[in-house]
């Protein structure tokens, strides 16, 4: 017998039908078919929760307590620009506010001639062939939800050596709790070079929702640097999904950098389809209160000869939670496949939790595969060490800290970025 | 007024009791060796008076300058002076040596309200004693203890003494681990640090130590406290009687 265990809808999933019957037919883009597919996926499933394995940590049923009102419109650029913590930093940017891009927030005048941006659905109706949703991980439930609520969003082809980073900034501007859904297409042509940014702000103290989605289609050679950037306000849930397609001889790092939220998931599905790349992803979270951060990660090994490493590291204050979960699949005829993945988790305090979960799924039999995980406190030998030197006892921990975040933040290739990194983490160790 | 003065100290550790009304005095530019057999309590002592946690002391007192420092964290400590070697150099990765030397003069300065080290000035300080040292730039810039040997962490110890200048410098076992050509590199850096305003209390199991710091005086532990004092010659008689007399006596 097969019960309906789904039968007794929570109320944000209950508003979240209410929501997308009464948008429906408003929301942008000639993709109705493809909007109503997936929200028909999510209303079958529901939100995911704690027996969803994927999910484990992140019960969504439970951290998603009601649905949002859409977001409205952005309303007039602030007078100091987009918030950023990238201070420093050259990049164009392209500015995705309230779930939209924004054409008047954005640096549009003179941007890099390698870079084709079209607003979202003008993209997809100049480019019927382009398969929406058909990235790495689009079977996922949250992402389901995004294809259905798409509000916006922008697309972006890089040709040939881009030498400013692409910033591609989301900001929320409301004064009053919202959701927004916005989606993000950028394909890297064969030889081409960028480094991607992706950052996320919004107001203090609003619990406005974002789910995003980018899709990342890496062409053959190329050389892709992506870095998400999450300082999103202290009581934000956020979502945001990367489907990465990666051809063959590429090289592609990521790095997911999270300081806010209160509910933050990054999840982040690569494929690599061809032989002979090169990927590092990382990532680094700071937090504090009683923050809840998930970086989960599925990496799949479809073409041999790649080389994939894993490193992600988060430090834990008050009664923040961290979630690693990272998936190596190997298939059959990926032959000479090398990946390895680290995690390593630094408690500051007797209430934070770190969960780290790696997984193996290895069809080949000629590969190297490894993980490694960690959860610890500071060494206490290492602390009177450092102290007995003279060296006061919060200095000591933000010394020792600081190199155990900086080990990962290195390894961010855009100097400039990497130094705005590193000096947003000093900050952070600063205001404990 | 003396340097230091340890009195009665009676010191527990996880509800073992390691030290048994240890009264010990240093003075001023005085080296001291204090010598003793395996589980005397030396090593104990030497961690109470740098201020580790979880060493409980239940009576007495350390006075240096004629105040109580045990109620001071292990910062204060340094920057009122006080200097340990360890036995066991810590390894801190991420953190390069010629960073943990700069931030760590700096605190200690700031809390005298001393000005801070300029760059040069630094620099210049470090490189000297390095280059006596035999520590090259390349070491300052690795982190600190991390992939160094043995003897590198013991000349790393001896650097960040010359570099801090503590009036009064506790050597643990600084001779443990090295060979005899280490030991001589590190003890002349000790010896060069020989000074009226800078005194030390070098804790040895061996009476070899001794030949190249040749101490003032030489005081002997035994069941956590101490036994016998007398002159460097002390040592050497330690060395043809072994310490099993003491044991006894102790006992």
């Amino acid at each position: 017998m097969t019960a309906d265990v789904r039968s007794i809808k929570t109320p944000a999933e209950q508003g979240l039908a209410v929501a997308y019957a009464a948008a429906r037919d408003k929301l942008p883009g000639k993709v109705t078919a493809l909007r109503d597919d997936a929200f028909k996926r999510f209303d079958a499933r529901g939100l995911p929760h704690r027996r969803v394995e994927e999910w484990k940590y992140t019960d969504l049923r439970a951290l998603m307590r009601d649905a949002k009102p859409l977001a409205g419109p952005a309303g007039t650029k602030p007078k100091g620009g987009i918030p950023t913590i990238l201070t420093g930093v050259d990049a164009d940017t392209i500015a995705v506010v309230n779930g939209r891009y924004e054409l008047a927030w954005s640096d549009n005048n003179a941007h890099d001639p390698g870079l084709t941006i079209y607003e979202l659905f003008e993209f997809l109706g100049k480019n019927p062939d382009y398969r929406l949703n058909q990235a790495p991980g689009s079977d996922d439930t949250a992402l389901s939800l995004n294809a259905a609520f798409m509000s916006g969003g922008v697309a972006v082809r890089v040709k040939g050596k881009i030498e400013k980073p692409v910033h591609i900034a989301h900001v929320f501007t409301g004064e009053a709790a919202a959701a927004m859904y916005p989606r993000v297409v950028v394909i890297v042509e064969p030889g081409a070079q960028v480094t991607l940014i992706e950052s996320f702000y919004g107001p203090e103290g609003l619990d406005y929702q974002v789910n995003s989605a980018l899709e990342l289609t890496i062409g053959e050679k190329s050389h892709v640097d992506h870095i998400k950037v999450g300082c999103d306000g202290s009581a934000a849930l956020r979502i945001s999904t990367l489907g990465v397609s990666v051809a063959g001889k590429a090289n592609y790092s990521d790095f997911a950098f999270t300081l806010g939220g209160a509910v933050v998931r990054n999840q982040t599905f690569v494929r690599f389809g061809g032989e002979g790349t090169q990927a590092l992803l990382g990532g680094a979270s700071l937090l504090k209160g009683r923050q809840h951060v998930d970086n989960t990660l599925v990496i799949n090994h479809a073409a041999g000869g790649c080389v994939s490493r894993e490193r992600f590291k988060s430090v834990l204050d008050g009664e923040s939670h961290a979630i690693f979960q990272g998936k190596i699949i190997v298939e059959q005829h990926a032959q000479k496949t090398d990946a390895k993945m680290m995690t390593r988790a630094l408690l500051l305090s007797n209430e934070a939790e770190a969960d780290n979960k790696p997984e193996l799924e290895i069809f080949a039999d000629d590969v190297q595969c490894g993980h490694g995980a960690t959860v610890g406190a500071l060494d206490p030998g290492l602390k009177f060490y450092l102290m007995s030197r003279g060296i006061p006892d919060k200095e000591a921990e933000a010394l020792l800290v600081q190199a155990f975040i900086d080990e990962v933040l290195e390894e961010v290739a855009h100097k400039g970025v990497r130094r705005a990194l590193m000096f947003a983490a000093l900050k952070w160790l600063g205001g404990r | 007024m003396s340097l230091l003065e340890v009195k009665n100290l009676h010191v527990e550790v996880e509800d073992k009791k390691i030290l048994n009304g240890l009264t010990l005095t240093i003075e001023k530019g005085q080296v001291a060796a204090i010598m003793g057999p395996n589980g005397s309590g030396k090593s104990t002592l030497a961690y109470v008076l740098a201020g580790k946690e979880n060493y409980k002391v239940t009576d007495g007192d350390v006075l240096l300058d004629g105040e109580s420092i045990l109620g001071m964290a292990p910062d204060e400590r340094a920057a009122k002076g006080l200097f340990l070697a360890f036995q066991y150099p810590v390894e801190v990765p991420g953190v390069a040596t010629m960073t943990f030397l700069r931030t760590a003069l700096n605190a200690q300065r700031k809390h005298r309200r001393e000005p801070e080290f300029s760059t040069p000035d630094f620099m210049k300080r470090v490189r000297e004693t390095s280059a006596h040292l035999g520590i090259d730039a390349e070491m300052l810039r690795r982190a600190v203890n991390v992939g160094f040997s043995g003897g590198e962490k013991k000349r790393n110890e001896i650097l960040q003494m010359a570099v801090l200048e503590p009036r009064l410098a506790v050597l643990d076992e600084t001779d443990s681990g090295l060979d005899i050509d280490a030991l001589k590199i590190v003890s002349e850096g000790v010896n060069r640090l020989r000074s009226p305003q800078r005194s030390m209390i070098v804790i040895t199991h061996y009476q070899r130590l001794l030949n190249y710091i040749v101490p003032d005086v030489v005081h002997v532990m035994a069941k956590g406290k101490v036994v016998k004092s007398g002159g460097k010659e002390l040592a050497l008689e330690l060395e043809a009687t072994g310490y099993a007399q003491f044991s006894d006596e102790a006992a």
